[in-house]
């Protein structure tokens, strides 16, 4: 019985737990609300993943309205695999603002911080599980205008400006996106999107839907950051308090690529995004334009935050250039890379604010010698980066798999070539911080001897375990993705 | 116990070793104690799966579907038999070593270096007995990675250029080439698993397709150091000796060229590869690398560095003898594993105790050194001779069955490039032996090593003349693996 309304409930827990943060307002009771709202969440979501892998998609309708007039939530298997990441991520980001956050924010900012981590992942999540199309663009605000106050709240001034950028381009990306909902009710008279994709190929005006697609795709690519619409996101990560920055990396440009998985392939479909207009050729470029200038900037940053905020561009780059392939392995590549890149940029960005909080930033400055003074932090850092480049056994190796598959198969050699090459970038960026942490000594800037907080390093540690996991036992990640790709090109929503 | 469970305790005995030997780290003792204790236990794992190959037995483990069709699995096939026989042996005889090297030269992070050794060795294992190419490349990968540490071990500016080259190589050439050509025969064959006469024999692949694979794999195996992959190994020489004996001459090398003969036999298979002759570019690009790799080595002044270059020469006898693709050169690639294996790590701990009793790292200065330190040089002599190949050595046997090889193809061209490098070993080695003994010597006085290397370089010595005497052991498994 409770199973049925899980896929409501998976979001309004969380979304109900931030009004409820407000009257409690004492940070200790806050952060417990938080974190235990995560929790339900993710284990919700895991119970919709096992459901829907057992007895397949799950529909609920919204105070028994049914679709199109109410609104759906609509579970499936490539939702149920985003759900688990969000969710998760969500929780380890919570547990791990305990210490984070307190030692970032000041006292009364704390219950503002556990509210609007409550409000982006419901909006997060909500993106993801809502079958509508204008369902999705109000939890899209909710997320977006939740994660600028979470970025603003960052101890650095510069946060502010970052957040003020993000606002203005996340503000100009939401509407576009409603924009192109709009010109799909106008062709079409609804805003289901299963219901979209039924009636779209009726449609007569073509020209409205051409331009909805160019809409959305703007929109939708300025809130995952693809390439050239990215500027955005390397302040907006390295400026962020670190519990937050793990959030935003590991689900928000995520859930973007899952909406325009959706509406590429569960509403506009394969003949009108790869015939009608050349958008998978559109992809391509600007993914391999992506995936080589962000690794190239990544190589030069001292901050390693926005080091790795430039990876995270690169990475992203990666996951929309198995989206261009529009075939089988390709979209296997990109969905299993949006969950393994999700669980080892979070491990990094918990793994750095731990190093943040123990030196006061995290530079290459502050890592030197830090193989002696933080161990295990630094021996968590080398595997997470190791999965970032994708040697075997790490989860990273899987989407790198997948990726070359899907080039061989197609005879596109030089693509494949491309992908092994560019992983060798990531190998210098990552080898910049291993010689750091192991060859130097350490210099001034580096923290003395001891870990980060137990409850930081915890999820942290908890994380960079998991690349490991999902890098030898691939049956879920591997299975889930398989059976979204398939869902994705079968046509149906 | 089980083959599945000696299979399993190959693999986590060093690793458990690695995590005793940094608890035990603050006492020395105890540490290099759980080292010994470690080398001798896997040892006899090892040993303990022998009985079962040598009646053609194929013990298996599966561990797990790491990706929808491709296990992280083990089978035990002769070669790798033999390819972990001398990985763990030999790791016995280089811990005494180690022990009396890391002493002796008051080595800093000794704790990391062991640690680094016992998984390294952990590594090894898991490549000698991998059941398909993706198991092979988990721990050729992370062979490589557990290594870096060790190459790097000094931590100076040299350390580091060294480390570089050494890891860009290797992780460059692998996921460059080896990766791809992989995921391609994944994608053709549908199947990875190592199979007699070659996964690739039913794929109908035609000559282009199947020399143009057969590059990314010769090439994208780093390890084997095909020039112009080969950069990696002079560079590594930056280690201590210890690690240039076990893993630079033996474990990391050998693992390139095993994975090369694995690839040659169960991948493409040797049949396949004669009837379309995909392969007539491989003989040609080992000879040169032997008889370039020879004249660098003349040309080298430094020891170790004329070793390092020595080995790439080496390593090509084995792909050369593989791509030779009759079955007794088979056998003999095989073999040269397990004889080069021997004379080499005995050439670099000769090395290493000259430093470590002289400070003496250049050829140049080497006058008269064999009066000071008879055992050691003779250990030298020794080492030198089998890699030249002349008996009562065991490089002969190989050089005997290559030549065996050669005759029974038919490629006199083969037979030319062995001649010649046979005459650039002579010249490399043999003015080192000449004024080691007979030149009057020269600079401070000092005598021997410390004893654990000097017994450790006699021993293996002593391995290089008495396998010259009883190589049924090696040889039976060498050609089993070429199915004779």
């Amino acid at each position: 019985m409770t199973l049925a309304h899980l896929p409501a409930l998976v979001v309004v827990v969380p979304l109900l737990a931030a009004p409820l943060v407000v009257l409690v307002r004492r940070a200790a009771a806050a952060w417990a609300i938080a974190t235990a709202a995560c929790a339900f969440s993710f284990a919700a979501a895991i119970l919709l993943s096992a459901e829907v892998a057992a007895h397949g998609p799950m529909s609920y309708h919204l105070g028994n309205w049914p679709p199109p007039w109410g609104i759906e939530y609509r579970v499936d298997a490539l939702s149920a695999f985003v759900l688990v990441l969000v969710s998760g991520i969500g929780t380890a980001s919570a547990l791990y603002a305990w210490r984070s956050a307190a030692a970032e924010l000041s006292r009364d900012q704390l219950y503002l911080y556990y509210v609007m981590h409550c409000l982006c992942v419901a909006g997060l999540l909500g993106m993801t599980v809502t079958g509508d199309a204008f369902n999705l663009f109000v939890f899209m605000e909710i997320a977006s205008l939740s994660s600028y106050v979470l970025i603003a709240l960052g101890r650095d001034r510069r946060a502010l400006l970052a957040a003020y950028q993000y606002l203005i381009l996340g503000t100009i990306g939401a509407t576009f996106y409603v924009i192109g909902v709009g010109l799909l009710y106008l062709a079409t008279g609804t805003l289901n999107i299963a219901d979209l994709a039924e009636r779209l190929p009726q449609t007569a005006s073509t020209r409205a839907v051409l331009a909805a697609l160019a809409f959305i795709t703007v929109g939708v690519s300025l809130k995952l950051a693809l390439f050239p619409l990215h500027f955005w996101l390397p302040n907006a990560y390295a400026y962020a308090p670190s519990a937050v920055t793990a959030l935003l990396a590991a689900t928000a440009t995520k859930v973007s690529v899952y909406v325009l998985l959706r509406f590429y392939f569960g509403v506009f479909g394969l003949r009108l995004v790869t015939e009608t207009l050349p958008m998978a050729e559109i992809l391509l470029v600007l993914s391999l334009i992506a995936i080589v200038t962000a690794s190239l900037v990544a190589l030069w940053q001292e901050n390693l935050k926005r080091l790795f905020a430039y990876s995270s561009v690169a990475q992203i780059g990666y996951i929309t250039l198995g989206v261009s392939m529009a075939s089988p392995d390709g979209l296997t590549a990109a969905v299993v890379h949006l969950f393994n890149h999700g669980i080892t940029k979070g491990a990094l960005f918990l793994l750095l604010g731990g190093v943040a909080l123990r030196a006061g930033g995290a530079t290459m400055g502050s890592v030197q010698g830090l193989g002696r003074r933080m161990p295990l932090t630094s021996l968590a850092i080398v595997i997470a980066g190791l999965s970032l480049i994708g040697v075997p056994g790490t989860a990273g190796f899987v989407s790198k798999w997948y990726l070359v598959l899907g080039a061989i198969e197609a005879g596109r050699w030089w693509l494949a070539g491309f992908v092994v090459a560019t992983s060798l970038i990531a190998v210098a960026y990552v080898w910049r911080f291993v010689e750091a942490a192991y060859l130097s000594e350490p210099g001034p800037a580096t923290p003395g001897r001891g870990e980060a907080p137990a409850a930081m390093l915890a999820p942290a540690l908890a994380l960079a375990a998991a690349c490991v996991f999902f890098g030898l036992q691939t049956s879920w990640t591997v299975g889930s993705a398989r059976r979204a790709a398939e869902l994705l090109l079968g046509g149906v929503p | 116990m089980s083959a599945a469970g000696l299979i399993a305790a190959s693999l986590l005995v060093p690793a458990a070793g690695a995590a005793g030997i940094a608890l035990a780290g603050r006492w020395p003792n105890l540490r290099e104690s759980v080292t010994l204790v470690t080398a001798v236990t896997l040892l006899g794992c090892v040993l303990g799966l022998l009985p079962s190959v040598l009646d053609g037995g194929r013990p298996q483990l599966f561990v797990l579907e790491m990706l929808p069709g491709i296990a992280l699995g083990f089978r035990v096939e002769p070669l790798g038999m033999l390819f972990a026989l001398v990985a763990s042996g030999l790791w016995i005889v280089n811990s005494v070593y180690s022990i009396g090297y890391m002493r002796g030269n008051d080595e800093e992070h000794q704790t990391r270096f062991y640690v680094c050794f016992a998984l390294a060795l952990a590594a090894t294992m898991g490549i000698a007995f991998s059941a398909n190419l993706l198991t092979l490349f988990l721990f050729y990968e992370m062979l490589t990675l557990v290594t870096w540490p060790l190459v790097t071990h000094h931590g100076d500016a040299e350390a580091r250029a060294g480390g570089r080259t050494y890891l860009g190589v290797l992780l460059g050439t692998s996921i460059l080439l080896l990766l791809p050509a992989m995921i391609a025969t994944w994608s053709v064959a549908g199947t990875l698993e190592f199979l007699p006469g070659g996964l690739l024999r039913d794929a109908g692949l035609s000559n282009p397709a199947l020399g143009g694979l057969l590059a990314l794999y010769m090439f994208g195996i780093g390890k084997a150091a095909l020039m112009p992959v080969h950069r990696w190994l002079p560079a590594a020489m930056v280690a201590p000796t210890p690690v240039s004996a076990l893993l630079h001459a033996v474990a990391v090398v050998k693992a390139g060229v095993f994975t090369v003969v694995k690839v040659i036999v169960y991948v493409f298979g040797v049949e396949t590869l004669a009837e379309v002759r995909a392969a007539d570019w491989l003989p040609v690009v080992a000879g040169f690398t032997i008889l370039a790799a020879s004249v660098v080595a003349l040309r080298s002044n430094n020891l170790k560095r004329r070793l390092a270059y020595s080995t790439v020469s080496q390593l090509s006898y084995v792909v050369l003898a593989a791509a030779v693709l009759v079955p007794i050169s088979i056998a003999a690639a095989a073999f040269h594993i397990a004889a080069h294996a021997l004379g080499k790590i005995t050439l670099f701990f000769a090395a290493g105790a000259i430093y470590t009793a002289a400070h003496k790292t250049e050829v140049s200065q080497l006058d008269g050194i064999g009066r000071r330190m008879p055992w050691t040089m003779a250990a030298f002599t020794v080492g030198a001779l089998s890699l030249i190949g002349i008996p009562p050595c065991v490089g002969f046997v190989s050089k005997w069955l290559m030549l065996q090889g050669v005759f029974a193809a038919e490629l006199w061209s083969v037979a030319g490039v062995l001649l010649a490098s046979t005459v650039l070993n002579a010249a490399y080695f043999l003015p080192i032996v000449y004024v080691a003994f007979f030149k009057a010597p020269n600079g401070e006085l000092h005598g021997e090593a410390p004893l654990p290397m000097v017994i450790a370089l006699s021993a293996t010595a002593v391995g290089t003349v008495a396998l010259f005497f009883l190589p049924e052991l090696p040889l039976a498994l060498a050609r089993s693996v070429a199915g004779l």
